[in-house]
């Protein structure tokens, strides 16, 4: 074939553009790439940056929607921009298939999964019997790992857990043979250790096939151990492009450092910051338990939802001591219970059994009315950084908000004392009557951080405070939080899902998993020398940016 | 499964209970003596003393109530005179204004209504869902508008003003169509379409342009979805995208909501049977207020009251049914 | 200390603007809305000063003209389109030979005025009903939510009928009907705060307020309430025209406003046997019940747009997995 001299996929001058209320957006901008047959390529590159526009584009998804898109775009010898709707059906998983995030809003939730995978093979080979197209729906299920394939292909999404719905995502985009397989964030949606067995068998088919790959991801871990080559995108535009090794062992460009200095790194301790001398507050963060007492103590702490049958227990006899002024890191997987500990921690949540003392004085079960003495010490930082202010008030007034509660201060010292957090938490003590959405996320995250500190508390819980936030804006906020803690002395609890932020700020860490804690100790050691296979599965699954790492 | 319904008829049984409580209450209780009303305008005081003690009006509400319930299940014995009325099981009690047996009189009204809602229950899903995938399918075009406006007029037109105007229009001016006077389907089938047929088409295009909007919205919403981009990328047709993967999802919503309107148009399509003088269920209510017939009132709206509750049932059945994802709970 | 002081970086096309501005530079973007609003203003103008006009035309709703109608002929008006003239300006009711022209400017008054006051009470009720079960514990938000879904579904047309049968007869009517729609027609209303309010309860924000350890009534008012303000309005603005005709229907019915105070419904009740002879006197009221339910629905649809500019953002590629709840509406035939 002669197609394969030339490169698999070739965009030129590519630009995506989408009139909004407030003007064009130019989602991409002037972009060229190419990639030789049978290899692969990541776009990396922060939320904005274009990454999956482009990758849209090369199958022709934006046709259609109002998006103007101009450039060149040839995928398998097919002119993209220029083929008629019937060409392009026949380029859309016959020459390219696609590998989506979510997989389980990407599949068809009334029908089996062979069926679609098999619907989808009829539409590319018109002359498959059904029976040949559900016989290979099977083989398909079968190559990507899917046990009883053959039974399972009889199952609807729901009946699949999220790993093995991205694998059937996958096997349908196998259906039909493509040369090039574009796989948008594919397992950002997924635990660690689903993950890496994604990464695992993409790697198996594409060495397996010879098909080209092109990974959308923001992940600069997930993309050093999967391709050969990697495009490193901003605003629309490429910043850097080269061998993986090259780009991420010696990059050219100032934002490419950035973006590498600003990678959390699971395998490399944490800088501890040395409390300036002569603050005189009790607990040093750094030593670990210098200081013993308690502040917050959980004693075999229940949460059930639901009731009868239906019950559910998302934490199921937790224990956890909080010192005061040390940092806990809490991690697990999605379903571990950790967003529910926290909220019981702070006692958003009530808890169905178990033991929360704050200071000696149990708080459990206290009413809402009761609680009103202990909300100011007890604080909480939340994920999701659009949600977490209401839209409706300006960031002062949310932050003024305790202070107004507790009605101590006048009108003139609560604005006074807000200026002064503004600018505590690194944003312009002017922005009071600025409203939430004039700022971005990372900005939001910080005024969510002054409002917990408003009624100096003396226990934060930050329940994923960096985890819809870009790797860049995520160091400057893990630093932020690193900083206060030190200079106020608060003890924090940090919950993520991601091992290597945890690291960054933790004494002590708490592995979760199934609503019960595995391992606890002190980080570096839980760290360095995980003593629970759990644990140790999960360290192992982390992509690494090191080659080193990677093989492990 | 069958937790599940025997929770939700449970439920049906208690709302209908309470329900027909209420309205009995509010309809004994109210002013206006049900003794003198049912006595009739010539009574004297004696007679209507005599009414009283047969309807057994000066028991407490809760027993009264109770003989109404008993009646209902078991049918009850009214004596007029000397003579004794058995009305049998399920007993509404006697109209004030014949002693005709209530359950007698509805039964004698439910064909013209079970027509009338038949019928227009076929134009209104035909028409709506027909257009309504149009509209959503034909995006921005000039046909969309088109059928936009008709769908807002129809959602805006009460069903006696597209009554007149099809009177007016097919009867009086064109003589199309004879003036609609129900004849019984048993009777002349030919007949009976004929006469339906105006009555049919005020009320079903007018629902019909409810319909329409929710097929639109909610097929529009399913296109929208993620697994329709899926297949999309897959290069699946537009064609069988919508009629493989969006309209099982689409017609959902669609298919819950006729259940319910099916339920409540036995009562409910009182407009369309006056407009037209149907003899239906809806007549038989306008007329019994009229005269205050508290029996036949009470009747029909306990028993409208208990259609509306089965056939939400129903339709939340078939909305789970045909949208997977809502779990019965 | 700081490490980076920011001050100014807008974020564009995040998160649609909701503020009052946008909302009303959306609404009167549309042309259809301002077209609505423009007739709907006219027709309230009208309604108003309906004293003023009447007295214009030097005509009032109740005075029988006898010589303005062919009494031969059934009482059908002399003259040509229902006996228009220069005294009356839309002509005379057959069989009384009242004067149209008032009795449609007064019959827009009861209409209004009952739709409005139905809808206010709909909403309070709704308001009271949707908060207590969102916000109260689970053995309230079940019963509350049960007598929603009993009050969504019952029929409400045949509830109204009937509970007319028993109102004392001095109960002045117009007053009677706002209570009657408003109670029994809550139901939706209810169920959409109650729903609006469990979403908001889950976000962040509403949390982050608990804890400032202020008392819930400070949240529901300070969080809650300014939110709900425009899924609220937006439904008002939909059930004040389906109100009107619930009104016109009632009249039309013969259980409405009682003669010989004018109303639409009514005169379309009698126009059912006029409409051989006398098709002006069906046209009239017909085409202004129509024209303003329809101007209302049109108004309310540009207000749910300008609300909501979700409809024009659909522009892009599906992305993410927005979870979508599709709503299932009761309903009345």
């Amino acid at each position: 074939m002669t197609a394969d001299l030339q490169p698999l996929v070739s965009v030129t001058d590519l630009s995506v553009a989408f009139p909004s209320e407030g003007g064009v957006v130019r989602a991409v901008d002037g972009l060229s790439f190419e990639l030789a047959p049978g290899g692969a390529l990541a776009i990396v590159g922060e939320s904005g940056s274009g990454k999956s526009t482009a990758a849209y584009a090369l199958l022709g998804l934006h046709r259609g929607t109002g998006a103007e898109v101009t450039g060149s775009v040839r995928v398998a010898g097919h002119d993209v921009s220029a083929a008629d709707d019937a060409e392009l059906r026949r380029v859309r998983g016959g020459a390219a298939a696609m590998v989506f995030q979510d997989p389980l809003s990407s599949l068809d939730p009334y029908q089996a999964i062979g069926d679609q995978i098999a619907e989808v093979h009829r539409v590319h080979r018109p002359g498959a019997s059904r029976r040949d197209a559900r016989a290979r729906a099977v083989e398909v299920l079968g190559r990507v790992g899917i046990p009883d394939a053959a039974r399972r292909a009889r199952s609807r999404p729901h009946e699949f857990s999220g790993g093995m719905r991205q694998r059937a995502l996958i096997a349908m985009a196998l259906a039909c043979e493509p040369r090039l397989l574009v796989a948008d964030e594919p397992t950002t949606a997924l635990d660690v250790t689903v993950q890496a067995q994604i990464l695992d068998l993409l790697r198996e088919l594409r060495a397996e096939t010879g098909m080209g790959l092109i990974l959308v991801t923001h992940d600069l871990g997930v993309a050093a151990g999967s391709v050969d080559d990697l495009l490193v995108m901003k605003d629309g535009r490429a910043v850097e492009r080269g061998p993986v090794r090259t780009v991420l062992d010696a990059p050219d460009e100032t934002y490419t450092r950035d973006l590498l200095a600003a990678v959390p790194r699971v395998n490399v301790r944490r800088t501890v910051l040395r409390k300036p001398t002569g603050v005189g507050s009790s607990g040093g963060p750094s030593g670990g338990p210098s200081d013993n007492t308690a502040l917050l103590e959980a004693t075999g702490l229940r949460r059930e939802f639901g009731r009868g049958k239906r019950a559910v227990t998302a934490v199921d006899g937790v224990s956890l001591t909080v010192r005061a002024g040390e940092t806990v890191g809490v991690v697990g997987e999605s379903g571990s219970g950790k967003t529910t500990l926290g909220r019981m921690l702070v006692r958003l949540l009530e808890p169905t059994g178990g033991e929360l003392r704050y200071r000696g004085r149990d708080i459990g079960t206290l009413r809402e009315r009761e609680l009103r003495a202990f909300r100011s010490e007890l604080q909480m930082v939340f994920q999701d950084p659009v949600s977490s202010l209401n839209p409706r008030r300006s960031i002062g007034e949310s932050i003024a908000d305790p202070l107004r509660a507790a009605g101590k201060l006048g009108d003139a010292e609560i604005v006074a004392r807000v200026r002064e957090l503004l600018e505590r938490v690194g944003l312009d003590p002017g922005a009071y009557h600025r409203y939430p959405h004039e700022f971005s996320g990372g900005q939001r995250q910080r005024v969510g951080i002054a409002r917990a500190l408003a009624p100096e508390p003396r226990l934060i819980v930050c329940d994923e405070p960096v985890s819809a936030l870009d790797v860049t804006t995520q160091a400057q906020v893990v630093r932020l939080l690193g900083e206060l803690q030190r200079d106020l002395g608060l003890a924090l609890v940090f919950i993520a899902h991601d091992l290597a932020v945890v690291r960054q700020v933790s004494d002590r860490l708490v592995v979760m998993r199934g609503g019960r804690i595995v391992e606890e100790g002190p980080a570096d050691s839980v760290y360095e020398q995980p003593r629970d296979p759990y644990t140790q599965g999960l360290l192992a699954a982390v992509p690494l940016l090191e080659p080193a790492g990677a093989a492990a | 499964m069958t937790t599940y319904f025997l929770r939700r008829a449970l439920g049906a049984v208690a709302v209908v209970l309470v329900l027909s409580a209420v309205v009995y209450v509010t309809f004994y209780v109210a002013p206006g003596d049900p003794a003198r009303l049912a006595c009739g305008p010539r009574c004297n005081p004696e007679q209507i003393r005599q009414v009283r003690e047969q309807l057994a009006l000066d028991d407490p509400l809760l027993v009264q109530y109770w003989h109404f319930l008993q009646g209902v299940f078991t049918g009850q014995d009214y004596s007029a005179g000397t003579a004794v009325l058995h009305c049998d099981a399920p007993c509404f009690g006697l109209s004030y204004q014949n002693n005709q047996q209530v359950t007698d009189m509805l039964v004698e009204r439910l064909p013209a209504t079970a027509s009338l809602a038949v019928g227009a229950m076929v134009v209104w899903l035909a028409v709506g869902i027909g257009t309504g995938l149009l509209s959503a399918l034909r995006r921005g075009g000039a046909t969309e508008r088109v059928l936009t406006w008709l769908t807002l007029a129809g959602t805006a037109t009460p069903v006696f003003i597209s009554g007149l105007v099809l009177l007016m229009v097919f009867c009086a001016y064109l003589e199309w169509l004879p003036f609609p006077s129900y004849v019984p389907l048993t009777e002349d089938p030919e007949q009976w379409a004929w006469n339906m047929l105006l009555p049919w088409v005020a009320l079903g295009l007018l629902e019909s342009a409810k319909y329409a909007r929710l097929t639109r919205s909610s097929t529009l919403e399913t296109l929208a979805e993620d697994h329709i981009r899926t297949f999309r990328a897959y290069g699946v047709p537009e064609r069988s995208l919508v009629a493989r993967h969006a309209l099982r999802g689409a017609l959902a919503p669609v298919i819950a909501l006729t259940a319910a309107d099916f339920g409540s148009i036995f009562g409910g399509a009182v407009l369309t049977e006056m407009m037209f003088g149907l003899p239906g269920i809806g007549q038989l209510l306008v007329r019994s207020t009229q005269t205050i017939d508290l029996p036949v009132v009470v009747a029909v709206v306990v028993i409208t009251g208990a259609a509306v509750v089965i056939a939400n049932i129903v339709a939340d059945v078939l909305y789970a049914v045909a949208d997977r994802r809502v779990a019965l709970r | 200390m700081t490490d980076l002081l920011i001050t100014q970086e807008p974020v564009a096309g995040d998160a649609p603007a909701t503020g009052a501005r946008q909302v009303w530079r959306r609404l009167t973007a549309r042309k259809s809305a301002v077209a609505a609003a423009a007739v709907l203003g006219l027709l309230v103008l009208l309604a108003l000063a309906a004293p003023l006009l009447a007295a214009l035309e030097g005509q009032d709703p109740n005075t029988y003209h006898d010589t303005l109608v062919d009494s031969a002929r059934g009482g059908v008006p002399l003259g040509d389109f229902g006996g228009i003239s220069a005294e009356h300006w839309l002509g005379v009711e057959p069989g009384t030979g009242r004067d149209m022209f008032v009795r449609l400017l007064y019959g827009a008054r009861v209409s209004l005025l009952v739709a409005l006051g139905a809808t206010v009470v709909q909403v309070l009720i709704g308001l009271a009903v949707g908060l207590t079960a969102a916000l109260g514990n689970r053995f309230v938000d079940s019963a509350l939510s049960h007598l929603t879904d009993v009050m969504v579904a019952m029929p409400l047309l045949v509830f109204a009928i009937a509970l007319m049968a028993v109102v004392p007869a001095d109960f002045p009517r117009p007053l009677l009907l706002v209570f009657a729609i408003g109670l029994l027609a809550w139901g939706p209303m209810a169920r959409l705060v109650r729903g609006q309010t469990l979403s908001l309860k889950k976000l962040d924000y509403v949390s982050a307020a608990r804890l400032t350890g202020g008392s819930s009534w400070r949240v529901a008012r300070r969080e809650l309430l300014p939110a709900l303000a425009a899924p609220v309005i937006t439904y008002a603005a939909i059930l004040l025209p389906s109100n009107i005709v619930i009104e016109a229907s009632m009249s039309f019915l013969g259980v409405g406003v009682k003669p010989p105070t004018p109303s639409w419904g009514q005169m379309l009740s009698t126009a059912t046997t006029w409409f051989r002879a006398d098709p002006t006197y069906v046209l009239l009221p017909a085409l202004l019940l129509f024209v303003t339910t329809l101007a209302f629905t049109v108004l309310a649809d540009g207000v749910r747009v300008a609300l909501d500019p979700r409809e024009a953002s659909r522009l892009r590629v599906g992305r993410g997995g927005r979870e979508s709840r599709k709503s299932r509406p009761g309903g009345t035939a």
